[in-house]
């Protein structure tokens, strides 16, 4: 098996993809991945996003952030090709994903990864065969090079040990990690991961970010990362979005953001509870919530 | 006031209408896709073959245990009524008939769809409601492709092998009370049975309903599952309704088919 020449070539390609995936960086690190134009999307009986414009540029991380509720899984979604806008554009690597046929979407989703926000991990299946999933479903690659892949990723998130267990054995911060792994087993261009901080201990939450951070620049990818975490991601992101009520209201690196007289900002990096945020869901005035309970 | 509620009522009526015709339209287009992503399913055959483990191998025991009592009932009923009428050697054929063509196939789907179907709905709202289902089509891999089809086919090929492997060891029931314990000549039992049972009109026909029980509890349990609320009152009521709709569907398909095979002849 070893000497069969067409793995050898295969093994070849691999590595200098790997090899030339730097070079390449140097040369395009000034443009920009993903491209978000004016975009609007509701759904139903609610406007999320109203008139969204941003841009990622390639080998960064960026961090979106925003309240809860407002939108942040969405825009996601949207970048995914999950859902599409009612109008504006979402452009990735320069083509329109609102526009793909189905065939071109899926090849376009081969080279993203997305964390999602509870992991979802097939349950049916162990974490070793969670992480081989895609590279059996897109490579023809023999076992036993998968198999080598899938240990190597296992090890990059420290969950090597754990290849045999079932996902229903492991905890919350585990179950995460294995869904990165199974997210980077292709060495995709565009990570995106949907609050990757929430639930975890302070350890594992520094653990998380900063392979975030060593994964997009070891790998040449580019990172959106959705986060309430203000602390922890300002820590490692080259850039900062902040989206409220369906609009970019402030935007700019770490230390803009430090140092910002935005009161948007400012509520959000102190955690104020008053302020341009509002806490509640948009409803009639409590009194007349109230009132209307009394009469019936 | 009581044109108000009256009103309120015609709305409803007429919201649970639309919703109905609505979902119906999207289990129609659901099972176009699912018909149009089978291919995958069917060139990497392991897919269905492990979907036939849990939906078919694993209804095995139940579907033997309830076709060996279904047969024995018979094999005493039969008895009862045919020695009235001095028939007694036309045993085998009452039992073997009323297996293969009715109780054989409506009996194994009506099983099959509390064992299997209700495990299938369970497994896809799960699936949908923990995101895996999203996870994968993100992944590039189309769900309807890699999770659905290879259930549905794995579906339809076990129904009607379990609804013969019913009808097999129901007779066999059968024999045991009617040959075994009353008495019955074995001779006449089968001999009978060889003659009067034929294989176009008698065993076929009763293929064919299983087939069709097949393709449409197995159909129901996945768009059920598919179309369930991401909530865990949504797949449970899902499960049920999987029951209760394909319960439903077999019997009413089961008269217009009978209709059609006998009208037929
Ligand atoms: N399927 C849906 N149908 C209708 N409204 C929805 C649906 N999904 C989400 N919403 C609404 O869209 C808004 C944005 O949801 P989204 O999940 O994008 O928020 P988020 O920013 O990710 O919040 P969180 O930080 O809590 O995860 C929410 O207010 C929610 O009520
Ligand atoms: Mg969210």
């Amino acid at each position: 098996m070893a000497n069969d020449p067409s793995i050898k070539v295969e093994c070849n390609i691999l590595v200098f993809f790997h090899l030339i995936y730097p070079v390449t960086l140097l040369y395009m690190s000034s443009e920009t991945l993903v491209e978000i134009t004016n975009l609007d999307f509701s759904y139903p009986n609610r406007a999320i996003l109203k008139g969204i414009n941003l841009s990622i540029p390639k080998g960064q991380v960026v961090a979106i952030m925003g309240g809860s509720g407002c939108g942040k899984t969405t825009l996601l979604r949207l970048i995914g090709g999950m859902i599409r806008a009612q109008s504006g554009k979402v452009c990735v690597g320069g083509e329109d994903i609102q526009g793909m046929t189905r065939d071109q979407l899926y090849g376009m989703r081969r080279r993203m990864g997305m964390l999602f926000q509870f992991g979802a991990l097939f349950t049916d299946l162990s974490v070793f065969e969670n992480v081989a999933f895609p590279l059996r479903e897109h490579t023809d690659l023999p076992e036993s090079m998968i198999a080598d892949l899938v240990l190597l990723k296992l090890h990059v998130v420290g969950l090597r040990g754990a290849a045999y267990m079932m996902p229903s054995e492991l905890s919350g911060g585990m179950s995460r990690r294995v869904a990165l792994a199974r997210a980077i087993a292709l060495d995709p261009m565009l990570m995106m991961y949907d609050e990757p901080f929430t639930g975890l201990d302070p350890i594992s939450l520094g653990v998380i970010g900063k392979l975030i951070r060593d994964l997009n620049d070891a790998l040449g990818t580019t990172s959106i990362l959705v986060t309430h975490d203000i602390h922890e991601s300002l820590n490692m992101v080259d850039y900062v979005y902040f989206i409220s009520e369906g609009q970019v209201v402030a935007q700019g690196t770490p230390d803009e953001v430090r140092h910002s007289a935005s009161a948007f900002v400012e509520q959000f990096v102190n955690g104020y509870p008053d302020g341009p945020v509002p806490f509640h869901y948009p409803a009639p005035s409590l009194q007349e919530d109230l009132r209307m309970g009394t009469r019936k | 006031m009581m044109v108000d509620q009256f009103v309120a009522q015609i709305r409803r009526l007429g919201h649970g209408v639309i919703d109905a015709v609505m979902r119906l339209g999207f289990a129609a287009r659901f099972f176009m896709a699912l018909i149009l992503a089978s291919g995958t399913g069917l060139r990497r055959f392991s897919l269905v073959v492990r979907e036939i483990y849990f939906a078919g191998f694993m209804s095995l025991i139940i579907i033997s245990v309830s076709g060996l009592f279904v047969g024995m009932v018979l094999g005493l009923q039969g008895y009862n009524t045919l020695q009235r009428f001095g028939s007694e050697s036309a045993l085998g054929v009452l039992v073997a008939l009323s297996l293969l063509r009715e109780l054989g196939p409506v009996v194994a789907a009506l099983l099959f769809a509390s064992r299997a179907g209700t495990a299938m709905t369970a497994e896809i709202g799960l699936m949908k409601s923990t995101e895996q289902l999203v996870a994968m089509d993100m992944m590039a891999v189309n769900p309807l492709a890699r999770v659905i089809a290879p259930k549905f086919w794995a579906g339809v090929l076990s129904m009607p092998l379990l609804a013969a492997i019913f009808s097999a060891v129901g007779i066999f029931g059968g024999y045991l009370i009617g040959v075994r314990f009353i008495g019955v000549d074995a001779g006449t039992f089968w001999s009978q049975m060889q003659a009067q049972v034929s294989v176009r009109t008698d065993i076929l026909y009763g293929v064919y309903k299983s087939f069709v029980f097949g393709v449409v509890v197995t159909a129901i349990a996945l768009f059920e599952g598919f179309d369930a609320p991401a909530t865990a009152e949504g797949v449970s009521r899902a499960t049920t309704r999987t029951v209760v709709i394909s319960s439903l569907a077999i019997l009413v398909l089961d008269f217009v088919l009978t209709a059609f095979m006998l009208g037929g002849n």
